[in-house]
């Protein structure tokens, strides 16, 4: 047998395996994007992994990195919505936030409201931190607020209580039969982690509209989607089943993953 | 023991791939197809890359960025490289018919899922990572056991001496098929598993804050989130070179033969090899 390569048998080789190359673009994978296949719902158990693997080396209490003044370059880029339409915040917008509070409801034994006031006059804290967006950028920014965790004990959360649902007056999808309106969720590690704050302020300036006025929760070691604006309701529960979807949020609805800290 | 001849004008038939390394090799192929392409889904979301903390919205740090531009001819594909402005329509920023274009990064035919979806490309390409990390682990215990590693992987002073004369076998495309990998073989194959794996691992994961939460020095390390991701993007090209050339190598050196090998373990060496034990005529 002879083993010698000639340029055609080269050329003619070369070409057969570059036309894999091409072939493998096509469409075939597009199934995956369909959340009820079985092939998604296993490859959605990695991210149950990656929850379950992050949890375990991290500490509960772990800071996500705070940085100086200096790296403060720009302003927070706003994404997402940046001015919801619900009449019910175009008149707390409207009055400067006057009437705006801040519930506390759900699996606690004492459900709570708060004004803006009241927030303001809490404990406050505030830190520079990197805000990463799922797309894939990042920005640093000074987040001034309240920690959530000592609202959630004047609360006196139920022991069966094992997420905290966010809620928003964002309606960040309008649709022929409604607004959608944006939630996302998280464990209760995260909700009581002493950089999640309920925060007000932004570079040393009033929380302005675009980045989610009043009330903007920060969870620091999640991406940019788990960081709710427009906040008004926090409600402790047991299971995720009967908010959108049941996956935990907006987005997680429309297929990012849960946890956010990948 | 009687000298095992081989049949006139062959080698003898060498075992000499494991188990351990065909399967984690074609685990890994399928690994890297499905993070290359829900990779590029990925980057489409935001496309450009930064040095440092943080992206530049308000001040410059890009050192790429892909997007489309409106000019008389209608919307041209512009791709920024280190400050260098190159007309890219057709390939990136847009692609597609003139009557139909597609504005993405890169086009549909290399991401998964062709159209944008960033949430199922993270998705797939967080599955594939776990996998692709586990072989990893399975690979360097089973061939530092095996000696794998030792054998073809980790090049040795004789071959940083025989790189010249490996240099020039193979721009003659004159090939040894011995029972080791050659001096250029030991190279490339280092540098995947021990720089370009580790590093493509590493950068991705500096890019999870809840890593950065649990080892923030890894952000020190690698000079920043946007710079992690830049060299995360650098790797995968790297990786995609290697590619090609082990594609062309495998053609050029006998597509059958090298197929087999990583197939059934069974490799037909040079004429004149000098057979051992356990080899087939």
């Amino acid at each position: 047998m002879s083993r010698l390569i000639t340029r055609r048998n080269f050329l003619r080789t070369s070409a057969i395996a570059g036309s894999g190359l091409i072939l493998a673009g096509c469409d075939q994978f597009d199934f995956l994007a369909d959340k009820t296949g079985p092939g998604r719902q296993i490859m959605e158990r990695a991210n149950v992994l990656t929850y379950q693997a992050q949890r375990l080396i991290m500490g509960d209490q772990t800071l996500a990195r705070e940085y100086s003044a200096s790296e403060i370059r720009q302003g927070q880029r706003p994404n997402g919505s940046t001015d919801p339409t619900t009449p019910e915040y175009v008149a707390l917008r409207d009055s400067n936030f006057a009437g705006y509070t801040l519930k506390i409801t759900g699996l606690v034994q004492q459900p709570q409201s708060f004004t803006l006031d009241q927030l303001r006059n809490m404990p406050a804290r505030s830190q520079i931190t990197r805000h990463d967006c799922v797309e894939g950028w990042s920005c640093i920014a000074k987040w001034t607020g309240t920690p959530l965790g000592p609202l959630l004990d004047m609360a006196m959360v139920k022991p069966e209580a094992r997420y905290a649902v966010y809620h928003c007056y964002d309606n960040i999808q309008r649709t022929l039969s409604g607004d959608i309106l944006y939630y996302t969720s998280s464990d209760l590690i995260d909700a009581y982690h002493p950089q999640s704050l309920l925060s007000y302020g932004l570079n040393d300036q009033v929380l302005p509209v675009s980045n989610g006025a009043p009330i903007r929760l920060r969870i620091e070691r999640a991406l940019g989607y788990k960081q709710p604006k427009f906040l008004h309701t926090v409600e402790l529960v047991a299971s995720l089943d009967g908010f959108g979807k049941g996956r935990g949020g907006y987005w997680e609805d429309v297929g990012y993953d849960w946890y956010g800290g990948i | 023991m009687t000298e095992l001849s081989a049949a006139p004008g062959k080698g003898p038939l060498i075992y000499r791939q494991s188990v351990w390394t065909r399967v984690t090799h074609w685990v890994w192929a399928i690994c890297l197809f499905f993070l290359l392409l829900t990779g590029l889904q990925i980057f489409n979301a935001h496309p450009s890359l930064y040095i440092g903390q943080q992206s530049g919205f308000e001040f410059d740090n890009a050192v790429l960025s892909i997007g489309a531009v409106n000019s008389d001819a209608g919307p041209r594909g512009q791709t920024m490289v280190l400050g260098h402005t190159l007309d890219t329509t057709g390939l990136l920023g847009v692609s597609g018919t003139a009557d139909r274009p597609v504005f993405t990064a890169f086009p549909g035919a290399v991401t998964i899922p062709s159209y944008r979806d960033l949430g199922t490309g993270r998705v797939v390409h967080f599955f594939f990572g776990w996998i692709f990390v586990a072989t990893m682990l399975i690979w360097f215990v089973a061939s530092f056991i095996n000696g794998h590693i030792k054998r073809d992987i980790v090049p040795g002073g004789a071959d940083i001496r025989g790189v010249p004369r490996d240099v020039a076998d193979h721009a003659t495309l004159k090939f040894k098929h011995g029972r080791s990998y050659g001096p250029l073989q030991k190279l490339a194959y280092f540098s995947v598993f021990f720089i370009l794996f580790p590093l493509i691992v590493a950068t991705g994961l500096t890019m999870s804050p809840g890593m950065n939460a649990f080892a923030p020095w890894m952000l020190d390390l690698f000079g920043g989130r946007q710079t992690a991701r830049t060299i995360h993007f650098i790797t995968m090209a790297l990786l995609v070179a290697f590619f090609v050339i082990h594609i062309i190598m495998v053609v050029a050196a006998g597509p059958i033969n090298e197929l087999r090998s990583m197939i059934t373990g069974w490799y037909r060496a040079s004429p004149g090899t000098p057979t051992a034990q356990g080899d087939k005529p």
